[in-house]
């Protein structure tokens, strides 16, 4: 029967987070179909990478190394996954939602004529009728994604092409190891069979970290905080937890004006107005300028000491009590209820 | 000096950013018909990057390219406004229901008709469908390179393009070799705003069917000024498969639609107790506004 793939994304020689996670999710369902999970690696210098893939219960384990096969560029990685799922016909096909797997997936998709489902929060295995046809799938793969801005969530499926493909995005997926001493099969690559000196057309020229320029316009989630906050110090549980839920750190003019956080993320009247799907306000008062930036957001949590406090009036979920206290929380029982 | 030939791939698209409290029906779901219809904002980006050709080399043109139903002509008339030189809307029954992959097959189709292109660039994502997918579909399906993420195309010199990506974690800048297909991220700078003399210029612009609509009196226009027609193409013009087109031509299939209820007005109070503090991030997490 066929197998359930999982792309794995390398990282500065290290398999990537988002991978692990995939892996976890693959076992599972390949366990589900009754099929062999497998794996494709592509990089250099990847001997010995099986050890960090073989425990999530990885039968085979396909490696392509060759120097020029890292960094990560879209040509020959299409190229060899595309050879290879030719030749192994997995019936499901796993990549990350990452910056890597949005690049390769769809130019994958493309080649083999398959269907390509983007960001998946949930991947479930059911049947399908299909009446106008009078036709029933068994076990396809649900492929459960928002769209439309996050207004929507969508079930995809993938009748009739193969593989049924899908990205995720990293921290969706519970990544747990299934047994340390799981041993699967390795099978390299004679990467010159897979590749042509055509895949290598692209130059890269630089590669470094940087860090992204502050952009709370485009955030669906704003963790903004106000003079309440209290300090430079405390503004880094905002940032915690704006990391946790994918979101973008705000601010007061208050809090801007003491120096907790710069000013290019001011939210208000002489800031930047804001419309988020959650708006999060920790220790902001809620005068009529800040709000004139923010009071379109879709949904405004308030977590304020004072119980009368302005911002109240607006939001949705008024929480009474101490930044400092409530913060790590959130991020507790988000952790908690997440994977 | 010649300049380029840039086409910029361009979708309308509801404005999903703008769910705000006044844009939600009575059950708590999004009544779409109030949002308006806007320029893909990415879309704008890939707009700029081009025109930032064409101020470096003169004889550079611009063709706006999207793909939606009629009333799509307004993205073409506002990228004329902007400095695109034409565009063309490709339009048809026949593409209803595309998915991505049948999406880039029209597009594809379209590009190897038209011809003449050195640098494709898209949006990275469009805000609706919100796959970033059709970029590289486009590409795979012209054979030719893609650069994804990009923030800014640094330099053409010598058949080469030099373009800067900016990744979750960092930055890239490689070069490759036109033609390709450049998808651009919202980190790059903004669109320039309309300029006063293009908007006299094209305020006419107008697809073969928006004539046929308006029945006005600047008819004599068109044949005067060549510039004003927006190409109009259907299946016909790209020569496709109807295989591969529409609900027939796509892989993936909608099979169930849900709408995300976001909570009505009237605040909760709750406390900081673990409690409430688990079951308000449990609420957040069913109405998919986190996780
Ligand atoms: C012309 C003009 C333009 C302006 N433009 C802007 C603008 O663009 N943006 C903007 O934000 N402001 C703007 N302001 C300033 C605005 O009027 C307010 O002064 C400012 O928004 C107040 O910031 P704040 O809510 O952080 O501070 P404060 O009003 O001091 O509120 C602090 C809040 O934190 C609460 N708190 C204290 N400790 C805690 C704790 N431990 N845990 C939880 N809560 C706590 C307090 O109860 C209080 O509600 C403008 C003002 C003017 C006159
Ligand atoms: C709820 C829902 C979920 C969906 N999920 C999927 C899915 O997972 N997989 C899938 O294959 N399809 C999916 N679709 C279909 C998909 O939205 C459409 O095929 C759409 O036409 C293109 O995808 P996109 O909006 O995601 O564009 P993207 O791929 O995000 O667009 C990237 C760029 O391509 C260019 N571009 C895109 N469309 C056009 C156009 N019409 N004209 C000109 N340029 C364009 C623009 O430059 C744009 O910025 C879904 C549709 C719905 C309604």
């Amino acid at each position: 029967m066929n197998s359930v793939f999982v792309y794995i994304e390398i990282e500065d020689g290290q398999v990537a987070e988002v991978s692990m996670e995939l892996l976890t999710k693959g076992r599972a369902l390949a366990t589900e179909l009754k099929v062999k999970l497998e794996a494709i690696a592509i990089g250099y210098k990847l001997d010995g990478i099986e050890k960090d893939i073989f425990p999530y219960g990885v039968d085979i384990l396909h490696i392509a190394d060759d120097k020029r096969l890292a960094p990560y560029t879209t040509l020959p990685h299409t190229s060899i996954v595309v050879k290879l799922f030719q030749e192994e016909k997995p019936q499901i096909a796993l990549m990350g939602a990452s910056s890597v797997g949005r690049d390769l997936g769809p130019r994958v998709s493309s080649a083999l004529h398959s269907g390509l489902t983007a960001d998946c929060t949930s991947l479930v295995i059911g049947d399908h009728e299909d009446k106008k046809a009078d036709k029933v799938y068994e076990n396809l793969l649900y492929q459960i994604r928002p769209a439309f801005g996050g207004n929507i969530i969508a079930t995809i499926i993938n009748p009739d092409c193969r593989p049924q493909m899908a990205t995720v995005r990293e921290g969706v997926m519970k990544k747990e190891i299934l047994d340390p001493a799981y041993k699967g099969k390795i099978n390299k690559l004679d990467v010159s069979k897979y590749t042509t000196d055509l895949d290598f057309v692209v130059e890269m020229i630089e590669r470094h970290m940087e860090k992204s320029k502050v952009n709370i316009k485009g955030a669906g989630i704003i963790v903004a905080g106000g003079y309440g906050v209290g300090s430079k110090e405390n503004f880094n549980l905002l940032f915690e937890l704006a990391e946790v839920l994918g979101g973008e750190v705000g601010a007061s003019r208050a809090a801007v004006d003491s120096g907790y956080v710069s000013h290019d993320r001011q939210i208000g009247q002489t800031g930047t107005t804001v419309r988020p799907k959650l708006y999060i306000a920790c220790g902001i008062s809620g005068q009529i300028q800040h709000r004139a930036g923010m009071e379109e957001s879709a949904q405004i949590i308030a977590i304020n000491t004072d119980p009368e406090a302005p911002i109240n009036s607006i939001a949705d979920y008024v929480i009474t009590g101490d930044v400092a206290e409530i913060l790590p929380k959130m991020i507790k029982f988000y952790k908690a209820n997440t994977k | 000096m010649k300049g380029y030939k840039i086409i910029v791939l361009a979708k309308q698209v509801p404005d999903t950013r703008n769910v705000g409290k006044d844009a939600m029906k009575a059950d708590g779901t999004v009544n779409r018909a109030a949002l308006p219809a806007i320029f893909n904002p990415e879309d704008l980006n890939a707009l700029e990057q081009a025109l930032r050709i064409k101020d470096q080399f003169p004889g550079t043109t611009i063709t706006l390219l999207t793909m939606g139903p009629g009333r799509a002509a307004e993205i073409i008339r506002e990228g004329l406004f902007r400095g695109a030189d034409d565009g063309i809307l490709l339009t048809d029954r026949a593409f209803a229901g595309s998915d991505t992959l049948a999406t880039s097959y029209a597009i594809a189709q379209t590009l190897k008709k038209h011809g003449n292109y050195d640098i494709i660039i898209a949006g990275r994502q469009a805000i609706d469908g919100d796959t970033a997918q059709v970029g590289p579909q486009v590409a795979e399906k012209l054979g030719i390179p893609q650069i994804t993420y990009a923030e800014e195309i640094q330099a053409i010199e010598k058949g080469k393009v030099t373009v800067k990506r900016r990744l979750e974690r960092g930055v890239e800048v490689v070069k490759c070799p036109m033609p390709l297909v450049v998808t651009v991220n919202s980190s790059a700078p903004d669109c320039r705003a309309r300029n006063a003399k293009l908007i006299m210029k094209y305020k006419h612009a107008k697809t073969i069917s928006e004539m046929q609509e308006a029945n006005d009196d600047y008819l004599h226009l068109y044949s005067d000024r060549p510039y004003l027609t927006i190409k109009e193409w259907t299946v016909q013009n790209i020569e496709a498969d109807m295989n591969e087109l529409g609900l027939t031509g796509s892989p993936t299939k909608v099979k169930k639609v849900d709408n995300v209820v976001l909570q009505s007005k009237g605040a909760k109070v709750i406390t900081s107790s673990d409690e409430d503090m688990d079951q308000l991030m449990r609420e957040l997490i069913e109405s998919h506004t986190i996780g």
